[in-house]
């Protein structure tokens, strides 16, 4: 539960599943060190999606619906890019739970 | 957060009863639920000194109040009929998770404390103190069985092992030791409205996105409305419908449904949420206090009918409780069932001929279906016995032209469960998720080598996510999984649907 994980030398609360703890702690750091434990290289296009994700909270309180993210990327960056493929193409471990574990945004439970 | 570590079962042509491997799953432990999660459900909110006696206490409560726990706890002659039924024992080799074996745990605890032989000859009767090994073996083992209810079936005595599971974790909770999935997300649907906590304003976004989609795609205009008084039917559906996929294509099923049926419908940001976890954790208050957001929605948007989404259990809840927990629905049209599945809905609208079918917008899909586990042994659909199954399968057949059913002792009241329902579709408990679909997976696998299977629908929001996610360990897509309204949805031409053929129409026209 008090798990941490070190960013630029500043220690950062996450939970038993290492989804930050705190949303507002959030520095792009955060997805960096993540992202490395899952030996994951971030590029541009993985920024896009962590970038579309923290504003959507911010406006809804709550992660897109995998539709209304594929709609966004589709609009965004091109039609080829908007489907879930892509998505997990770029987050292995699924967009909603992988892609927002980077952003910092809580993870989406639920029967999903 | 590496992928687990654990040895993905190989598929076999018939599911064999495995050597046993004792303590294979000993180290299946989901998360704990945090003080802050059980006390909004207005459990304790951490184990304290004393437990043993709060634990005794309350197993009398529910044993006087459930006269069916005590006559399971009672009845059991270890006749070995349900030991291997359990998809987590086939799957995992832990004889805990034979079902007789699991009850045992908390069998052992009531012979001790509540039985004459148990009190002054323990050791003749198979009964044993109550200790923190004992607790952690039920937290542990209790969290193994997704209350499917298969094993029940074959018991020569009926005895439900759900219904005790659902009993061992309603002790657990109410002195201190929940479990973070099931209670998390309780929390969620009172404070927000649904599991995902998905609030009014995102559900507003999400279906007017759904509403230019079809637009897009069709060129009629069908509604996806939210808290429209005065509308005839309220729909209430799992929130995963909101959110993932294939869950929303079933969404999306419904309201052209409905749009073509020409009948006024709803969905309520209050009652955003079929589910109703308050059943995996035993809990009538928890069970109660979400069915009511039900009720209340349906009377303050004025409707007349109640119409649930696919999803499994809350399909249990609303057709075997719904009336007790939350009636009378005395409010509602009696000339329609209190409540209504959109199956029952569809499946009517099919025989009166309002739906325009195009079959062959199918031909590309081999089907098979996936009996839910709650629908299959805890509800019916439908007037006929046996409902439950035919309606799901007349709808998808009036839909496709290529269905195949699975292995006759893997589907209808004897369907395996998909390995995640209960309140066990949680990443701390994959490699169980995953060893627990193995007798499912063997039968889709025969399937697809005999028949050509591509695809296999499901009307539970709970066995959709759980096959997205095991599917691809056993070498299989993960969009195999795919929602029955969702066939409808890619089958049905809606009044006034610009059709690619008359898209070309309109082009020679033009040229």
């Amino acid at each position: 539960m008090s798990d941490t994980i070190n960013v630029d030398g500043k220690e950062f609360a996450v939970d038993e599943e290492g989804y930050l703890a705190n949303i507002n702690d959030w520095v792009p750091g955060v997805a960096d060190v993540m992202s490395k434990q899952d030996e994951l290289e971030l590029t541009d296009e993985h920024w896009d999606i962590i970038k579309f994700l923290r504003e959507y909270y911010e406006e809804y309180q709550i992660a897109p619906a995998i539709r209304v993210l594929t709609k966004a990327v589709a609009k965004n960056l091109g039609k080829d890019k908007g489907n879930s493929k892509y998505l997990y193409g770029l987050f292995p471990y699924g967009p909603g739970k992988q892609a927002c574990r980077y952003a910092g945004l809580p993870k989406p439970t639920g029967c999903v | 957060m590496a992928k687990a570590e654990f040895e993905v079962p190989e598929l076999t042509e018939y599911t064999e009863v495995p050597k046993l491997e004792v303590g294979a799953m000993a180290h299946a432990k989901s998360f704990v639920a945090a003080p802050e999660f059980q006390q909004a459900l207005n459990f304790k909110g951490e184990l304290q000194d004393g437990w043993e006696q709060e634990v005794i206490d309350h197993m009398g409560d529910l044993l006087g109040k459930y006269r069916s726990l005590q006559v399971y706890l009672d009845s059991c002659v270890k006749c070995g009929a349900c030991t291997d039924k359990c998809h987590y024992y086939l799957g995992t080799k832990d004889p805990k998770n034979m079902p007789v074996a699991r009850q045992d745990l908390l069998r052992k605890v009531y012979r001790r404390y509540f039985t004459f032989a148990g009190k002054y000859f323990p050791k003749l009767v198979g009964a044993t103190d109550l200790t923190r090994e004992v607790l952690d073996d039920w937290y542990s083992y209790f969290h193994q069985c997704s209350q499917c209810r298969r094993c029940s079936v074959f018991c020569p005595y009926g005895i439900d092992t759900a219904e005790i599971s659902m009993a061992a974790r309603e002790i657990m909770d109410r002195i201190g030791l929940g479990q973070k999935y099931c209670n998390e997300i309780i929390g969620k649907v009172f404070r927000i409205g649904n599991n995902l906590g998905l609030p009014g304003p995102a559900l507003e976004d999400t279906l007017e996105g759904l509403e230019e989609d079809v637009f897009d795609e069709t060129g009629v205009e069908v509604k996806y409305p939210i808290d429209q008084k005065g509308a005839e039917i309220l729909l209430v559906t799992p929130s995963a419908d909101f959110f993932a996929e294939p869950h929303v294509d079933g969404l999306i099923g419904y309201g052209k449904v409905f749009h073509e049926a020409g009948v006024s419908w709803t969905l309520s940001s209050k009652a955003s949420e079929a589910a109703n976890f308050g059943m995996f954790i035993g809990s009538y208050e928890n069970m109660r206090r979400i069915s009511m957001r039900i009720r209340e929605a349906a009377l303050e948007l004025g409707v007349k009918r109640i119409v649930f989404g696919e999803c499994g259990h809350a399909w249990r809840v609303a057709y075997s409780f719904l009336n007790t927990l939350a009636g009378p629905f005395d409010f509602l049209d009696p000339k329609y069932p209190v409540p209504q599945h959109i199956l029952e809905f569809t499946w009517g609208e099919m025989q009166k001929g309002t739906l325009n079918i195009d079959k062959s917008l199918n031909d590309d899909l081999v089907l098979t279906y996936h009996d839910s586990c709650n629908v299959a042994r805890g509800s019916r659909m439908g007037t006929e016995p046996g409902g439950q199954f035919t309606i799901p399968r007349n709808v998808i057949k009036a839909v496709c032209n290529n269905f195949v059913d699975m292995a006759p002792e893997t589907i209808h009241e004897k369907t395996f469960c998909c390995g995640g329902g209960g309140g066990l579709l949680t990443d701390d408990l994959m490699e169980l998720r995953v060893k627990g679909a193995k007798p499912r997976m063997d039968a889709l696998q025969n399937v697809i080598e005999e028949h050509g299977v591509t695809n296999m629908a499901a009307i539970c929001a709970i066995c959709k996510a759980q096959f997205t996610k095991v599917l691809p360990y056993y070498g299989m897509g993960m969009d195999m999984i795919m929602s029955v309204h969702q066939l409808v949805s890619n089958a049905i031409i809606l009044t006034g649907q610009v059709t690619e053929d008359d898209d070309d129409e309109s082009a020679e026209d033009a040229a």
